[in-house]
């Protein structure tokens, strides 16, 4: 009986996949097909595209992944604890507080670091 | 007889909201168009019908019949899925948000959400995150310079301040104990809006904030950003598919206000008591004021450079939500 108030979610999510999927499809089979080696080659202004496209990413972007990652698992444990927040009192504050502050060193040690700059 | 009624139910409410939500974007297309054109002081479309009305129709025709262009060099079942998950993401947002209500419909109480999830806003996040996927994938697999780079930023934007955005609604959770977007609606009515009420203005700018990074409009908007990397993610997109991505992005931004009108603007109530079938009439007016002001940014302010947005998101947002979970947390305690 719970699961049944997931099903009506069920029925936008393929009402979704539907749209998409008829949408491409539709465009394919409406629209003119005349392609050349041009027209397929990336889309650089007019100029051919110099080297590798897919090559190393800036260590930069792994940082702030990893970053993301911790942050989201605090995140993640925030969420059950607002919900019943009033019913812990004082005592879950306390904790939570305690909690955070633990991250926030992290948090400090990280910025001083200098993983948070974008030269 | 319960299953049918059941089913009925959910069939017109699901068509209606999705009916609803694509004319939204249709014209949401059509009035930004305007408003910019109003603000840089022109007239923006007026050929297509009277006031460009017929604008928006005809931008989906043409969509429909233009070339459906594939690079050469593109991953291809990637470059095709992508457009559909940003899409379908984006619709499916809307399952949980209450837009009304609960209404007598023949004997039967009908209440004016698709789906009344113990879990909503939780499957808001869980899905809205799914939306970065597609716009990532899009630009990776399009084996372009200009669409990786917009892809990689949009990346680190987009979860950066997911970490804000769902920090920011971590107060309004702790005041309302319930993860239910319908309850949080019915606990703020008579005037007791969270973004008044309960000392949770600021929580709401920062909401604001974080959304318009989320759904990538200016002045955050560098996975597009058209000096620099000529179109981003979506560069090399073309017919239906880019309108795919189009369409996620309005339909995106409309999920972000109406959220917003949710959580912080006391949803469906209002400054005097409609009768619940027309109660929408507020959750609609306050979304539309809402997404004007979204446009209203675009006019305004300039894009930030990205070494900005990411200083912004993480050294400010991010210490300051956390801030506002603890003083909301004191305020809390001591008032019992």
């Amino acid at each position: 009986m719970m699961l049944s108030q997931y099903v009506p979610v069920l029925f936008i999510i393929g009402l979704g996949i539907f749209f998409a999927v008829f949408a491409v499809v539709a465009s394919r089979l409406l629209g003119p097909r005349r392609i050349n080696p041009a027209k397929a080659s990336p889309y650089e202004c007019g100029m051919i595209t110099l080297g590798p496209t897919h090559q190393a990413i800036p260590i930069k972007y792994y940082i702030i992944a990893m970053l993301f990652l911790v942050f989201d698992l605090e995140v993640v444990f925030l969420y059950p604890w607002a919900v019943i927040f009033r019913t812990l009192g004082v005592f879950g504050f306390v904790e939570m507080m305690i909690f955070i502050f633990i991250l926030l060193v992290g948090f400090i040690y990280i910025w001083k670091k200098g993983a948070l700059e974008w030269e | 007889m319960e299953l049918v009624y059941f089913l009925i139910e959910t069939i017109v409410k699901v068509g209606l909201v999705f009916g609803v939500l694509m004319g939204c974007v249709a014209y949401l297309t059509l009035a930004e168009r305007k408003i910019l054109g109003r603000i840089q002081v022109r007239y923006g479309p007026n050929r297509v019908w009277p006031f460009g009305l017929g604008q928006p129709i005809a931008d989906g025709i043409k969509a429909f019949f233009k070339e459906d262009v594939i690079p050469a060099k593109a991953d291809k079942p990637l470059f095709v899925i992508a457009p559909m998950i940003s899409i379908t993401a984006a619709i499916s947002l809307f399952a949980v948000i209450p837009f009304g209500g609960v209404i007598e419909f023949f004997g039967r109480e009908v209440s004016l959400v698709i789906a009344k999830l113990d879990i909503g806003l939780l499957y808001v996040f869980a899905i809205a995150s799914l939306g970065e996927y597609g716009v990532v994938l899009g630009g990776w697999s399009s084996y372009n310079k200009y669409g990786l780079m917009g892809a990689l930023r949009a990346a680190a934007q987009m979860i950066s301040y997911e970490l804000a955005l769902a920090l920011s609604v971590m107060g309004v959770l702790m005041i309302a104990g319930t993860l239910n977007l319908v309850e949080i609606v019915q606990q703020q009515a008579g005037w007791h809006w969270n973004a008044f009420y309960h000392f949770q203005f600021f929580p709401f700018i920062f909401y604001l904030i974080c959304g318009l990074a989320e759904i990538n409009r200016t002045p955050f908007d560098m996975p597009e950003a058209e000096a620099e990397l000529a179109c981003g993610f979506n560069i090399e997109y073309s017919s239906m598919k880019f309108a795919l991505f189009f369409m996620a992005e309005y339909a995106h931004l409309v999920a972000v206000c109406a959220i917003a009108t949710t959580l912080f603007l006391g949803g469906w109530d209002g400054p005097f008591n409609l009768p619940p079938y027309l109660s929408w009439i507020w959750f609609v007016a306050k979304t539309g004021i809402l997404v004007y002001f979204f446009i209203w940014q675009r006019g305004t302010f300039p894009r930030l450079r990205y070494d900005q947005i990411m200083r912004f998101g993480w050294k400010f947002l991010l210490p300051l939500t956390l801030a506002n979970i603890f003083g909301t947390g004191l305020y809390m305690v001591l008032t019992g």
